[in-house]
């Protein structure tokens, strides 16, 4: 069981509290979990990754243990951390800045 | 008894203002989408329980969510339990899906050079006037958009991109269809405007679209004054009982149609400026028409701090000043282009929002105005219903 925290706007998209847990099948990979996430959440399909394409929106980051995976092939290996539950992988939205 | 609800989209969510017939009394609800930007809400004429309404984030992209009860509820389309997974359990979730059809292909660039179509927001939503599960959106990068399942899925109407896009080129507001004008006598007829492309109209029901902007004169916008695309057509709006007369609001000047939009003439007439955003038309005079005149292209605030609708209630030439109850010094606001829209009772309800977060209305026909809220986020579209 691998552990997502989504950002506020796409948790109250979905209507969920808190992280959300997903069983991943195969390798943990972002491509793996964000495919197990929009198959648990609809709603989210197109809002973290482009629909068709499916790459990632440009002001969405990963992050996995402190560090960010954003711009990591999509079909990498995510940390063991991630992959056993030890860690969650965050969602978040870019900073705005200004 | 009759209601009016008004359909306010924001920069940081919706809101539904409620009143009954009298329009005194208002009830405020929301914020809808909260932090989202909301374009545009509209209702069905055919259902007016049934809204739509474009969601967006610069983060997260586009939503697309509806309403079958007035707007006390929201879902994303095609999100029920039973809905949600197609026959092989693929996630459906395509409610918010706006590809191009086919080839992309491209459309000019800033830099002059060939730049692909890329798809960033709803920015209008017009529903069929018959069936309340059809609905066109209007996009950015332009082009128009078909649902007929109530918003689960979109199509593409092609031909709209094949009048000449490979010639539009966005402004600094982007390019995006922003009118969507359904004809009431003519089902196969529709109308679109695009902010720096012009005015395109289709006779067999989206198939195919032509340039309309014969007439339309861009001096300072474009090398060629008089061309046939790349004109920045704030706003058109119609009158139902007469569908083949328009009025619009270009950039700078408004302007008329009497053969829908064959050939253009300037309105403007004694107007203190004619740049602005909205224009619309009262609900029951064809010939009466509201504007609200901006300083310029490079000051987008009321000339002389003073918010002024001005009417004409001879279709377009002399206009009228409507100061009853807005504020006549140190107004610095813009109204947005979606952001005027008209009930229809008898009197003529007439309301506007502003970037100033205001919403204004009047229930007598523009003679007199209230502010019916004054802190909502800055509105970017105001859409009046009457409920029976």
């Amino acid at each position: 069981m691998i552990r997502v925290v989504l950002p506020f706007h796409l948790r109250n998209l979905a209507g969920i509290a808190g992280e959300v847990p997903l069983d991943v099948n195969g390798p943990v990979t972002i491509q793996a979990v964000l495919d197990a996430l929009e198959a648990k959440y609809p709603v989210l399909c197109g809002t973290i990754r482009e629909h068709g394409t499916l790459k990632r929106r440009s002001l969405v980051r990963f992050f996995a243990c402190k560090e960010d995976w954003s711009d990591r092939p999509a079909d990498a290996p995510l940390p063991d951390a991630i992959a056993q539950g030890t860690e969650p992988l965050l969602i978040i939205g870019a900073m705005a800045g200004g | 008894m009759t209601k009016i609800r008004l359909l306010v989209g924001t920069k940081k969510g919706a809101f539904v203002l409620t009143s009954d017939g009298a329009r005194r009394n208002w009830q405020v609800s929301g914020p809808f989408f909260a932090g989202w930007e909301v374009y545009h809400l509209k209702g069905s004429p055919a259902d007016p329980n049934r809204i739509y309404a474009s969601q967006s984030s610069g983060w997260f992209g586009q939503i697309i969510q509806r309403s079958d009860n007035g707007g006390k509820t929201w879902n994303t389309p095609g999100s029920t339990p039973e809905e949600l997974k197609g026959p092989g359990g693929f996630p459906k979730g395509e409610s918010n899906k706006f590809v191009y059809s086919g080839t992309v292909g491209t459309h000019k660039w800033y830099d002059g050079t060939q730049h692909p179509w890329e798809f960033k927001r709803v920015w209008h939503v017009e529903p069929s006037l018959t069936d309340p599960n059809t609905a066109y959106a209007g996009v950015e990068d332009a082009a128009i958009f078909k649902t007929t399942d109530g918003g689960k899925t979109w199509s593409e109407l092609p031909g709209l991109r094949a009048a000449r896009g490979e010639l539009w080129q966005p402004g600094a507001g982007g390019m995006a269809v922003h009118t969507i004008l359904l004809d009431p006598k003519n089902a196969q007829r529709m109308y679109v405007a695009i902010s720096a492309a012009g005015a395109f109209r289709t006779d067999d029901g989206g198939a195919t679209w032509k340039p309309i902007n014969r007439g339309l004169k861009s001096n300072f916008e474009l090398p060629d004054p008089d061309a046939a695309v790349g004109h920045c057509v704030h706003r058109i709006a119609l009158h139902p009982s007469r569908p083949d007369v328009l009025f619009m609001q270009k950039h700078w000047d408004v302007m008329r149609t009497d053969d829908a939009g064959e050939q253009w003439r300037e309105v403007s007439g004694n107007l203190p400026t004619d740049f602005g955003f909205p224009i619309d038309v009262h609900a029951h005079e064809p010939d009466t028409v509201y504007v609200v005149p901006i300083k310029s292209d490079s000051e987008h605030y009321p000339p002389e701090g003073k918010l002024r609708v001005y009417r004409s209630k001879v279709g377009g030439n002399e206009w009228e000043p409507l100061t009853n109850g807005l504020p006549q010094a140190n107004c610095f606001v813009n109204v947005l282009r979606d952001a005027m829209s008209v009930d229809s009772l008898d009197p003529c309800g007439v309301y506007f929002g502003t970037t100033g977060g205001q919403v204004y209305g009047s229930a007598d026909g523009g003679d007199s105005w209230t502010a019916i809220v004054r802190d909502l986020p800055p509105v970017y579209s105001v859409e009046a219903q009457a409920l029976p």
